[in-house]
């Protein structure tokens, strides 16, 4: 497949097979090595690129980013952050001044993060470097240089514009186009983000065609607000869901502000999330809560149904060959919605159990209740004992204890390496009488506390 | 002065830029080769067939090698002989390397890795601690025993006894860029090798074995790692070999790099442990007795554990003086990776045992920690007269330097410790569900190599006609920031611009018989080493410019790029060119040991050190009793550099070494199932600290001091004591679970969220 794209300031064409990723090209084709390796999945963001396409700059992992996702759209490496002359980015100058790096292999990933977030003037620096792992400097430098070239300008050379008319018999273009290919095609492997099916490839080493790209897909990665839903594209980025979110479901937009990282959330979408099926995706368990409708689509037919049936079983979706998702809609309701998010490491982790509450409280008592977990089956699973078990009764903590003793009729989660079965009942069960808690205005985060 | 100034990183302008070459960076020549190993899938058993024609026929293959074609040695063990390049035909861990693939790409490599089709007589796996006891399955003969006094009666003879054990995990170093090699194969059988390693000396002497010629024929150079932290210290050797066997095998350079999930099966971690105590001690705290047992899972081969755990039982007293001690050390051999160096080298193990038995005693009579803590304290250096005799740590070592009572006075000051620890409580009175906590942990640190005889150091210095200066020394640069303090020294030694001096990639064609960068000992030894070459070479331009110039040599100055002899002024560049007219060499060697060690590792007794390096933390914390979420509030530290050479270099060293030791103590758990497999092989499962991790205040100062040993400019060395101060940390975490019930916390480490909730189940049960 024939790519175009600028990559420094540069138009590129490349004929690559479509799931070569960037890092390796740039690396071993193009002898650009100052993007790094690191992990080859996606998380420690050595290998940061920022590419600019019509939504503007984004940070992206290009060892997971694979090259036809870049066509039309603009790249900047490590090496085309200095201007004409080597002059330096401020960001760069900085991290010289404040001795942001040591053994330097992170550094590359660091100053692009750190561009991208100075050009958009983001200050929320710990989560713009999220997705940059550093073992040396402990972090403290870094900040330090990020603060200090926050109020530089943004140096002329680092506007990119991407390229106009570029169109490409291989990528679908709108929805229609990729469901008569894929109706056609049903053991083709779709490619949205590729923060999944990157890893098929750089991990398991796996062959994929054929492939379709659903990035080009423009009527696909639109948010619509309609008279009682609210309609999210099935190629909405993560991002997107999280500045939507913000606004709506504030308790959502911070679990997806903990979902991945910046760069993760620039490539991932929401329809990816939900049609991988994984039973440790974020957005299931909030949607569920949300009475999410999915909206699955086969050549010319569509269909609608409730999100927490698409997940059958463990490995299983209720979704038919050449089937995918569409969009999710969500009904429009007061924001009841609570996400807990339990992991290792705050950022970047996958949770270990996610709860999401949606109850709804009238004159102290539960007149509804909708309450979803990831993490605690095979599938994103409602609680629907406790739910039961909640509805009709005072809004106590007597109630809550009660409930509380019939999670284990819903759950019998499993141990790994993430958590013990034993530590997600006990969590999970505990995420309620946070609900709880937080309902009465208790403090209960160590996110909020305050040195 | 160049020296003492906080100058940047030497290569940081590279760094930002993207230009700073690694090892997978460097341009190769034309027809490189790809290595990749096939690993065992299972933690213990025989081979019984190996079937690798798939491994063959894959695309892009051009051979593949298992233990039978090797031509020479098959080993690349850094000490006992004992770990095969390539199995022999029995599986000792679940990763280890069993057959090399070589082939045109390195996709194609690591495609065809896969397919190799191997049988096993599976035997049963030792996998933990128990397991490991119960089979006597060890390395020596039986445990070491370290022993002062007669403790087993002084513990008895105290007022108060507790017990007490504690799990500590392991951890990943989790250096940035993994592990990679490339061997150019040379005329006559020659080998030239790019390694990321901090023992270039080490990756020659393996290599030359390898291939069957002396260490003359193998050139070993490394510009930098991207981090290191102790995992590039042994564990490069394999690629390196396996690069040179093969580019002798193919006559092509070859490239070995570990993919990520790789490195972390294949390669050693930091040793975990469970230490169990019985300590005496009386109605204040005070230490009469404390009795240890290391129980250390060491892995499968012997790599560096026996001196990891010696050094584990030589920081058993941290900054405390044990009347008697008694410590017992059992290095357990285990089916799993081979557990390596990480820094600390032990120490950090070692410290967070006696730690652990301070928090519990302090507990136990409901005291403050740190009252418990001073009075244990070793006396004051600056109070030892001819009447005051320096107490002796439990390996007969005089403590003559001690300043902690100095530097934990000003911390507690500058930290407002006191007043925090009350707002703490009250904090605490006033919220149900969530609770802080809040610790001062201090830190000595023995520095030297404990086997006495890595404590020599080499450098070589070129002064050009131009006045230009090439360095090199036996050092290796991992982001530490080495290359530029010892460059500091050496402009300073010849009064020129730190421009002047051209940093040079480590070499064993420059540096004969290095020792590994290691032990925090870089810049004391390589520093001094280059100090004597500069000094050399400084006093025979002297006494050549002084004979011209009919003055005395001993008043021809050095400063400010210029030569002062008598009334006249040179340029340095027109001193050098004078000298070189004049015949004289321009070049010298320097050599360095350290002074004064003495040391019987099976005794346990001598001088195992030169000094100590001190430093002290107070770290608050707040956990979240419903799920034991938890997070670092705010850290302060005061850390002792001597005469900091680079103060910024060195607070940079301080600040990464809390945040990875906070690491290693909380988010960094290292998860093997019931097979031996290692569930936590890459960051999507092995969770070292993000940027949001770092405490939301972070207070680094310098303690201003000078080292009472002759050191390199009166510094100390500081890549490893800063480590330890990340186990304020812990005991801070510990103390947030103290606040929720009667019973002691007993928390193990790493205290994830989920070790917190047990430990708060424990408490308010």
């Amino acid at each position: 497949m024939t790519i175009t794209f600028l990559l420094n300031g540069e138009t590129v064409q490349v004929d690559a097979p479509p799931t070569r990723t960037l890092l390796d090209w740039l690396r071993e084709d193009r002898g650009l090595t100052g993007t790094k390796e690191g992990c080859n999945e996606g998380d420690c963001g050595a290998c940061t690129v920022i590419v600019t396409d019509d939504d503007g700059p984004k940070t992206l992992n290009a060892c997971i980013l694979f090259l036809p996702q870049l066509h039309g759209k603009a790249v900047r490496t490590v090496e085309g952050i200095s201007g004409p002359g080597g002059k330096l980015h401020p960001v760069q100058q900085a991290m010289i001044d404040h001795h942001g790096s040591q053994c330097g292999f992170c550094t590359p990933g660091f100053v692009v993060s750190m561009a991208c977030a100075h050009m958009k003037k983001r200050s929320d620096f710990d989560d713009q470097l999220a997705g940059n792992l550093c073992r040396c400097t402990g972090y403290a430098p870094i900040i330090r240089a990020a603060k200090a070239a926050a109020s530089e300008p943004v140096p002329d050379w680092m506007i990119d514009t991407p390229l106009e008319n570029v169109q490409n018999a291989h990528l679908p273009e709108n929805t229609d186009e990729l469901a008569a290919w894929y109706a056609d095609h049903p053991d083709a492997t779709l490619i949205a983000g590729a923060t999944d099916v990157g890893l098929w490839v750089t991990k398991q080493l796996r062959d994929l065609a054929p492939v379709a790209f659903l990035h080009r897909c423009n009527d696909l990665q639109r948010i619509d607000i309609a008279k009682d839903h609210t309609h999210i594209g099935a190629g909405c980025t993560m991002t997107q869901v999280l500045e939507w979110a913000s606004d709506h479901f504030p308790s959502y937009a911070e679990l997806i502000r903990r979902y991945g990282s910046t760069q993760v959330r620039n490539a991932a979408t929401i329809g990816g999330n939900i049609a991988n099926g994984s039973p440790i995706g974020d957005n299931p368990p909030a949607l569920i809560a949300l009475d999410a409708k999915l909206h699955l689509r086969h050549g010319d037919m569509q269909r609608v149904i409730n999100i927490e049936d698409f997940f059958i079983d463990y490995g299983k979706q209720d979704s038919a060959p050449g089937e995918f998702v569409e969009a999710v809609s969500i009904p429009h309701q007061p924001n009841h919605l609570k996400c807990y998010k339990l992991s290792k490491r705050f950022d970047q982790d996958i949770s270990a159990v996610c709860g999401c509450f949606n109850i709804s409280i009238e004159n102290n008592h539960v007149t509804a209740a909708r309450i979803a977990f990831g993490g605690m089956a095979g599938i994103p699973k409602r609680a629907s004992h406790v739910e039961q078990t909640l509805i009709g009764q005072t809004w106590s903590k007597e109630t809550i204890k009660t409930a509380q003793t019939v999670f284990s009729k819903d759950f019998q989660p499993l141990s790994d390496m993430r958590a013990s079965a034993v530590y997600r009942l006990q969590t999970a069960e505990n995420m309620l009488m946070r609900y709880y808690l937080e309902s009465i205005g208790e403090k209960t985060s160590v996110l909020e506390v305050q040195p | 002065m160049t020296v003492a100034k906080p100058l940047p990183h030497d290569a940081a302008h590279l760094h930002v830029t993207g230009q700073a070459r690694y090892v997978d960076d460097i341009p190769t020549p034309a027809h490189c080769l790809h290595l990749v190993f096939g690993l065992s899938d299972i933690a213990h058993g025989i081979i019984t067939e190996i079937d690798l024609d798939p491994v063959r026929q894959a695309p892009g293959v051009l051979a593949v090698l298992t233990a039978d074609d090797l031509p020479f040695d098959n080993d690349v063990s850094p000490s006992a002989h004992d770990e095969p390049l390539l199995s022999k035909g029995e599986i000792f861990y679940l990763g280890q390397p069993i057959f090399l693939v070589i082939a045109e790409s390195y996709l194609a490599a690591r495609k065809a890795a896969r397919l190799g089709e191997i049988t096993y007589d599976e035997r049963p796996a030792i996998l933990t601690i128990d397991d490991a006891m119960a089979a006597n399955s060890r390395f020596e003969d039986g445990p070491r025993i370290y022993a002062k006094g007669d403790v087993e009666r002084a513990i008895s003879e105290a007022p108060h006894q507790v017990r007490g054990s504690i799990e500590v995990g392991g951890q990943e170093h989790f250096y940035l860029e993994g592990q990679a090699a490339v061997a150019l194969p040379q005329e006559g059988g020659d080998m030239i090798v790019h390694s990321s390693t901090q023992h270039p000396t080490e990756i020659q002497h393996k290599v030359a074995e390898a291939i069957g010629q002396p260490m003359h024929s193998v050139r070993v150079e490394v510009r930098r790692m991207g981090g290191g932290f102790g995992g590039k210290e042994s564990q490069g050797n394999a690629l390196a070999v396996a690069c040179a066997v093969a580019a002798r095998a193919t006559g092509r350079p070859c490239k070995m790099r570990y993919d990520r999930d790789d490195d972390m099966m294949v390669t050693g971690k930091r040793h975990d442990l469970r230490i169990n105590y019985h300590v005496g001690f009386d109605d204040e705290g005070r230490i009469a007795g404390v009795d240890f047992t290391h129980l250390m899972r060491c892995g499968w081969a012997q790599d560096l554990s026996l001196p990891v755990a010696d050094r584990a039982m030589l920081h058993a007293d941290n900054a405390y003086h044990l009347p008697t001690a008694r410590v017992t050390s059992h290095r357990l051999k285990t089916h799993t990776q081979s557990a390596t160096a990480f820094r600390g080298f032990g120490g950090p193990q070692g410290m967070v045992g006696i730690e652990r038995v301070l928090d519990h005693i302090a507990h136990f009579l409901g005291r403050d920690g740190l009252e418990v803590r001073r009075r244990n304290f070793y006396a004051s250096g600056g109070s030892i007269s001819r009447t005051i005799k320096p107490h002796t740590t439990h390996y007969g070592m005089e403590v003559t330097d001690f300043i902690l009572h100095e530097m934990v006075e000003a911390l507690e000051v500058s930290s407002d410790y006191h007043a925090r620890r009350a707002a703490v409580a009250e904090w605490n009175a006033r919220n149900p569900l969530l609770k802080k906590g809040i610790a001062l942990t201090p830190v000595k640190f023995g520095i030297s190599f404990t086997l006495t005889h890595l404590n020599q150091a080499g450098a070589l210095v070129h002064v050009y006609q131009d006045g230009s200066i090439h360095l090199n020394h036996g050092g290796t640069e991992m982001g530490q920031g080495l290359f530029q303090k010892v460059a500091q020294v050496a402009a300073d030694r010849f009064g020129v611009p730190l421009a002047a001096v051209k940093i040079t990639a480590t070499d064993t064609g420059k540096v004969p018989n290095t020792s590994a960068t290691a032990a925090s000992s870089g810049s004391d030894l390589n520093g001094m080493a280059v100090k004597i070459a500069c000094d050399e070479i400084r006093d025979r331009m002297a006494r050549c410019l002084a004979e011209l110039h009919q003055a005395d040599p001993a008043k021809v100055v050095f400063r400010d790029g210029h030569v002062e002899v008598g009334a006249d002024r040179l340029s340095f560049a027109e001193a050098a060119a004078l000298t070189y007219q004049n015949r004289v060499s321009l070049s010298a060697t320097g050599f360095y040991k350290t002074p004064k060690l003495q040391w019987d590792r099976i005794k346990g007794y001598g001088r195992p050190f030169f000094y100590f390096a001190y430093g002290a933390a107070v770290t608050e914390v707040v956990i979240d009793t419903l799920t034991g979420e938890n997070r670092i509030l705010r850290a302060d530290i005061l850390h002792d550099c001597g005469a900091s050479l680079n103060p910024a270099l060195d607070i940079g060293q301080i600040e990464g070494g809390y945040v990875q030791g906070a690491g290693w103590l909380t988010t960094e758990e290292l998860v093997w199932d019931d097979k031996g497999r290692l569930r936590t092989h890459a960051p999507s499962t092995y969770k070292i600290p993000a940027c949001s991790d770092r405490p939301d205040i972070f207070n680094v100062a310098l303690w201003d001091g000078q080292n009472r040993e002759e050191t390199i400019y009166r510094s100390k060395a500081v890549g490893e004591p800063p480590f330890m101060l990340g186990i304020s940390a812990f005991l801070a975490l510990s103390d947030a679970v103290a606040a929720c019930g009667a019973d002691y916390p007993a928390l193990d480490a790493p205290a994830t969220a989920e070790r917190i909730l047990a430990a708060v189940n424990r408490v308010h049960a």
